[in-house]
């Protein structure tokens, strides 16, 4: 069965040698973080869920097609936008349900919530409401995975309002600088909240502010996941035995829910629906599942209903935290 | 302060500095220097001098000016595994590492449920000297102090100088390490090998029935200084130094106040939500009070510090403000009483010469 998941698909742009790509694990990702986002808006009404939630629904291509070239033992740190990333490095979806839910089985102990996922054993380090915030943060743990030499990297996601902090900038110098092993993907979806990048970018040039600092960058204007596997596989390969620093991806990805909340919100004043048209066409959910076969892709899809099943009723079922627990992990011991 | 014994020599502040720094990189391979101007000719005013030559660029560097940045990278290293050392020659310019510090770095452990700590020392330095103006002069130590999962220390000495940076780099929390340079010339005997000065513990430098002085920072050597003359004039001080700021040693000052009835504190910041004003609040909140406390907290002028010599020695307490304050307030009904104040200076700050 295993055989005809695998495509041709081009790798290396110099060689342009077709290499084999497993679609199966691409699939499952995009499509387990499609219906756990769903999952959770149609949950959100409840008001189980505590914890505002910026859902990844329509942004899943950027996190699946790096983290898919990613070691177990990679890094990556994300943005308050979060789920995907975590979800495509393979953090534990009990864990992140029940830190939605408070419980103090989450992946935080119910301390952090939506907004501060982590999953140190898979490689997530924890994610930020203050925008721009874990970008140096990334810097430093690739400043220590350099130092430690095994060929680790660690992958940098953050939104297009991340690139207008000052931090953003102070970090791609320092990056390059010290070439750092860190692929930085700007998940662009065109809106800081709900403010358009024509009335905070001067230039859509991002691609070329970043190239001034000596990184390497590409743009990706349609989602396409497998492209954006195949540059990041390219841009990281050669960082882990040290031959190139740091490397930028710019994805144009869409936000097809609200800014924060589980609804859509075309009726408001700022965008309508038919920016969503092309971006649905384009759904690489259904563009990569159609790629399988019908039983495989029903297999997948019937396991991850099982997976999203289980965490939310180990999210229901586990305890809240303790009221001392409120005062444990101030300070580390 | 210290006993002598036979490996106990005196030993400068930024030497102190240095030393500590020296011997926990020597036991510790995950300890590192970075920060702007650390490995040139100046060393921070000598107190990082040679360690590159030591330890080598990799462990010890400079940065670019991007103290933002630099602050989240050591936040990132210190997560794995790392235990970085970020020093600012000057304490004003921690406020563009507040994002970073109160927004990650102190929040981390908790926020992340336990799963990262953060194991770093942010140097800085209270620039006071002469001149140094608005910018270069500021004691912020009070806002650190408001944000839990951050420590903060201010060593007034060479001997605590060196425990406390061993404890702050041992520790596996964020910790605010507060010079101040009109101590790096101060000597004091301190122990040769690697040593601790215990957190949240402060120490009784003076013992006196009539009033109790807390300083902070150099404002200890201030109130020792005006202990000395307040015994001139028939009135003993007890002087006490918090040492470590947060976690702070209330129950020390309340038993000292329960000896005394009589509470200044004196800061190297403005006093309104400062170090001081939480000090006099630990206090009047303390069940553990048995008399009647008079308190009084003195602190920078509520101005900006100022430049021009007049206006500037103004601005700050001094041992002879400090003494005719405390005599006030042990003696109400004597009428005002000022010690001479050429006398009232201190050596070390005599001696200093610019530029920095």
């Amino acid at each position: 069965m295993f055989v005809f998941s695998f495509r041709f698909y081009y790798g290396d742009s110099f060689v342009r040698q077709p290499v084999m790509v497993d679609l199966i694990p691409i699939y499952t990702k995009l499509r387990l973080i499609r219906r756990v986002e769903e999952e959770i808006a149609r949950v959100y009404p409840s008001d189980k869920i505590k914890s505002p939630v910026h859902l990844s629904i329509g942004q899943e291509s950027s996190s699946v097609g790096v983290c898919d070239v990613l070691r177990p033992d990679d890094m990556v740190s994300a943005s308050y936008r979060g789920h995907a990333a975590y979800l495509a490095k393979g953090g534990d979806l009990n864990a992140m349900i029940a830190e939605l839910y408070g419980k103090a089985t989450g992946c935080a102990r119910g301390k952090g919530g939506s907004m501060h996922l982590v999953g140190m054993d898979h490689g997530v380090l924890g994610g930020s409401a203050v925008v721009g915030t874990t970008i140096p943060m990334a810097l430093g743990y690739a400043f220590a995975l350099k130092r430690e030499g095994k060929g680790r990297v660690v992958a940098a996601f953050f939104g297009d309002g991340a690139t207008e902090e000052g931090v953003f900038h102070e970090s791609m110098n320092f990056a390059a600088l010290h070439r750092l092993p860190v692929l930085f993907i700007c998940e662009n979806n065109f809106y800081a909240i709900h403010e358009p990048l024509e009335k905070r970018w001067a230039t859509r040039e991002l691609c070329e502010r970043v190239r001034t600092y000596g990184i390497p960058a590409r743009q990706i204007v349609d989602g396409d996941v497998m492209e954006i596997r195949r540059w990041a596989s390219e841009a990281i390969a050669p960082m882990r035995s040290g031959a190139s620093g740091p490397a930028f991806l710019e994805c144009h990805v869409y936000r097809w829910r609200e800014h924060v909340g589980p609804g859509e919100d075309y009726d408001a004043a700022y965008r309508g629906r038919g920016e969503l048209l092309p971006w649905q066409e384009s759904d690489q959910v259904k563009i990569i599942g159609a790629q399988l076969e019908d039983s495989e892709r029903a297999r997948i899809d019937a396991q991850i209903e099982s997976d999203i099943a289980a965490a939310f009723e180990f999210a229901e079922s586990s305890p809240f935290p303790q009221p001392e627990d409120l005062f444990t992990h101030v300070y580390a011991k | 302060m210290s006993t002598r014994n036979n490996s106990h020599r005196p030993l400068r502040y930024v030497d102190a500095l240095r030393e500590a720094v020296s011997q926990e990189m020597e036991l510790d391979p995950r300890v590192f220097v970075f920060g702007l101007d650390v490995d040139d000719h100046k060393g921070i005013q000598g107190s990082t001098l040679g360690l590159r030559e030591k330890f080598g660029a990799e462990r010890v560097f400079t940065t670019p000016l991007s103290e933002d940045a630099m602050t989240g990278v050591a936040i990132g290293a210190a997560m794995a595994g790392l235990r970085p050392i970020h020093v600012h020659i000057r304490m004003d310019f921690l406020m563009l590492c507040m994002n970073q510090l109160v927004n990650i770095g102190a929040k981390a452990h908790y926020m992340y449920g336990g799963a990262v700590k953060v194991p770093m020392v942010i140097r800085s330095m209270i620039g006071k000297s002469w001149g140094q103006g608005a910018q270069h002069s500021q004691g912020l130590h009070a806002m650190f102090m408001h944000v839990p999962g951050l420590k903060v220390v201010a060593p007034s000495n060479a001997h605590d100088a060196k425990g406390c940076m061993i404890a702050a780099i041992r520790d596996d929390n964020p910790v605010i390490f507060v010079e101040h340079r009109l101590l790096y010339p101060t000597e004091a005997y301190v122990p040769e090998e690697p040593f601790t000065v215990p957190f949240g513990h402060a120490r009784v430098l003076k013992t006196g029935k009539d009033i109790t002085l807390v300083g902070i920072s150099n404002m200890v050597m201030e109130c020792l200084r005006a202990q000395e003359l307040l015994a001139e004039a028939g009135v003993q001080a007890e002087v006490l130094d918090p040492i470590w700021l947060a976690p702070l040693d209330i129950d020390s000052i309340v038993d000292s106040v329960n000896r005394t009835g009589n509470l200044l504190v004196v800061d190297t910041a403005w006093t309104s939500c400062g170090a001081s004003a939480e000090i006099v609040a630990g206090v009047a909140e303390s069940a553990r009070v048995l008399r009647g406390v008079r308190m009084a907290r003195m602190g920078y002028a509520a101005t900006t510090c100022p430049p021009s010599p007049p206006i500037e020695q103004e601005f700050y307490p001094n041992a002879a403000k400090i003494a005719a304050k405390a005599y006030e307030m042990v003696r109400p009904e004597s009428g005002e009483w000022t010690p001479d104040a050429t006398r009232a200076m201190l050596t070390h700050q005599l001696q200093f010469r610019g530029p920095f």
